[in-house]
């Protein structure tokens, strides 16, 4: 690679990521796609894992066709050296680095290359304790999102998963959970879950949707705008109808019940305010739920960086970029849209840094249907996260008993306490006083469930690190004099 | 149908592990978790507090649920950690500091 070529860092290999690393590596950007799975694709489009050799990879695969002329790209970009893929790379940190030609000492030997502004920091392996500085020009955050699980009695259970939980261990590892599930909560990521849970032999027993088909047709001219988001729904529909898989719509879990594992669920019907209509309930036999209430976005790294966030997302114009110049964001962590969204997404962010890294002013013409694409999208998830909100008084559900803060062990009682006795009347203060959200997980589990819990305004997390740290790492992470030698540059 | 053969998975021959000093078996390309998972197992750790089961949750390395004890060391995602032939997996009790 020539001296003179800028360095891109895109971190995170799902959609975003992928789009944006093509665009900028097919206009003479070198980039290096820090990833911490094992093979690129992000949740979306993962496949069974290489040494599984899938003859039927599709098999559990959303749109094999797109990813299959990603791949191929991605693999002509790879042979090219034009992208470097550190696999296994979970980046904790990107700093930021003050211009350094200017503050050069006289006495020292001019550096014939000008130092890179950013390094991301990572670290390697799924014991993540190796750390590797990666520098780079310009960095394009692409962290996606994970799923927003809401408390419930019982949820805590083994064989309680997250619907992408469920999701990710079917399609990576072949493998699923148990023999008879129930899928429930609310938003699209139930209809592949449940019929990926049924094609791959497990009895669902029901979907339980929270939400109200009414409210469909109330933003229907909205919806309309994406018919093809519609038939793909409408696919999954008829899918489960053929697989005979009961929809309970306007439902809820009311409770998990087991001992040491789970045995059934207790669902029950809603009524528009959101409260559960007595007498509905219904107990169903199942040792798996498979459940979640939506998508939130990761936004650790760009909150280090001092990157705007808007409310639970990451603040981006309309060519991508944050408000710290250098750094691009694309995908879920801009909000979330979808896979669709966050290619049209990835690939505006990745055009905009190549010709800003060149200094020059981007020509939004050259992306003009992406963003067209983009626009559209962006407003048709507007309207389905409407109709996809979590059911209005879920926190009531939530006994005093039941634990909120899965690490910490902290119960939705201690949370009551925290603000109705001792007087707090923010997160914050409730993290310190209960220790809610202070666990491994940093809150991203709970964060939500304790921001409905106590009625205190949710906004993004603020963590000053995205990831646990071994110590050591920590007090060698400024050691690096010129990031320029690190064999990942 | 179940999803190896949905996929048509052709894997490479099946190894042992050790799970509390019992024989489990493994595919190469495993994690840990989908090891465990193939052999029935829902939760391999107790909390610190209550002493409550656990298990894998999130499936995708947030949530820090499925923590375990692989080789003696502890506080392993094995939703992360992939499964290496002769490996000792231990569930793991509290912190994992204990034993």
């Amino acid at each position: 690679m020539s001296a003179e070529q800028p360095h891109l860092a895109v971190i995170g290999a799902g959609p975003a990521g992928l789009a944006a690393a093509l665009a900028a590596a097919g206009r003479g950007v070198h980039v290096t796609l820090v990833d911490s799975a094992d093979a690129v694709g992000g949740q979306f489009y993962r496949q069974p894992t290489a040494a599984l050799r899938a003859r039927r990879p599709k098999a559990l695969h959303h749109q094999w066709r797109t990813w299959r002329r990603i791949g191929e790209a991605l693999d002509r970009h790879l042979a090219a050296g034009h992208i470097t893929h550190l696999p296994e790379h979970h980046a904790w940190c990107v700093e930021k680095h003050p211009d350094r030609r200017r503050d050069q000492r006289p006495d020292r030997q001019p550096n014939p290359q000008p130092p890179r502004r950013f390094t991301v920091h990572a670290l390697l392996g799924p014991e993540q304790e190796t750390p590797v500085a990666v520098p780079a020009d310009a960095v394009l955050l692409a962290t996606g999102g994970y799923e927003n699980v809401l408390p419930f009695p019982g949820w805590t259970l083994p064989g309680v998963v997250t619907a992408g939980g469920a999701q990710a261990m079917l399609k990576g590892a072949l493998v699923v959970p148990g023999r008879a599930a129930v899928v429930a909560g609310t938003g699209p990521l139930l209809l592949p879950v449940a019929t990926g849970l049924a094609a791959a032999g497990v009895s669902v027993a029901a979907l339980v949707e929270s939400a109200d088909p009414k409210a469909f047709v109330r933003r229907a001219g909205r919806l309309a705008r994406r018919p093809d988001k519609l038939v793909e729904g409408a696919g999954f529909a008829a899918e489960l109808l053929r697989r005979r898989v009961r929809t309970l719509v306007r439902h809820t879990v009311v409770e998990a019940h087991g001992v040491d594992r789970l045995e059934a669920v207790t669902v029950a019907a809603i009524d528009a305010q959101g409260r559960v209509r007595p007498g509905t309930e219904r107990r169903i036999p199942c040792d798996t739920l498979a459940v979640g209430h939506g998508m939130l976005p990761h936004t650790d790294l760009a909150e280090s960086l001092g990157c705007r966030i808007d409310g639970v997302h990451v603040y981006v114009d309309d060519e991508q970029r944050t408000d710290v110049p250098g750094v691009w964001a694309a995908g879920e962590t801009t909000g979330i849209g979808g896979a669709a969204l966050s290619l049209a997404e990835g690939h505006i962010a990745g055009r905009s840094a190549t010709a800003r890294l060149r200094g020059r002013e981007p020509d939004s013409h050259a992306w003009a249907a992406a963003a067209k694409s983009r626009g559209a999208l962006r407003e048709f998830f507007a309207a389905l996260s409407a109709v996809y909100a979590p059911p209005a008084h879920w926190a009531e559900r939530v006994t005093d008993d039941t634990v909120v803060c899965r690490c910490e062990e902290v119960t939705a009682g201690s949370v009551r306490e925290a603000v109705g006795e001792l007087g707090a009347g923010d997160l914050r203060t409730v993290k310190l006083l209960t220790r809610a959200g202070m666990g491994w997980c940093q809150g991203r589990m709970c964060g939500a469930a304790v921001a409905g819990i106590t009625g205190c305004r949710e906004g993004a997390a603020r963590r000053l690190l995205a990831r646990p740290v071994p110590l050591g790492v920590l007090a060698r992470a400024g050691d690096a004099e010129d990031p320029e030698d690190t064999p990942a540059g | 149908m179940n999803p190896m053969e949905l996929a048509e998975a052709d894997p490479g021959p099946a190894f042992t592990v050790t799970l509390d000093g019992r024989d489990l078996s493994a595919l190469p390309g495993q994690t840990v978790a989908a090891a465990l998972w193939s052999a029935g197992v829902r939760s391999w750790r107790t909390t610190r507090g209550e002493g409550r089961p656990r298990g894998v949750f999130c499936g995708i390395g947030v949530c820090f649920d499925c923590l375990v004890t692989v080789n003696d060391r502890p506080n392993q995602r094995a939703c992360l950690v992939t499964v290496r032939p002769g490996d000792v997996i231990d569930t793991q009790d509290g912190t994992g500091h204990e034993r």
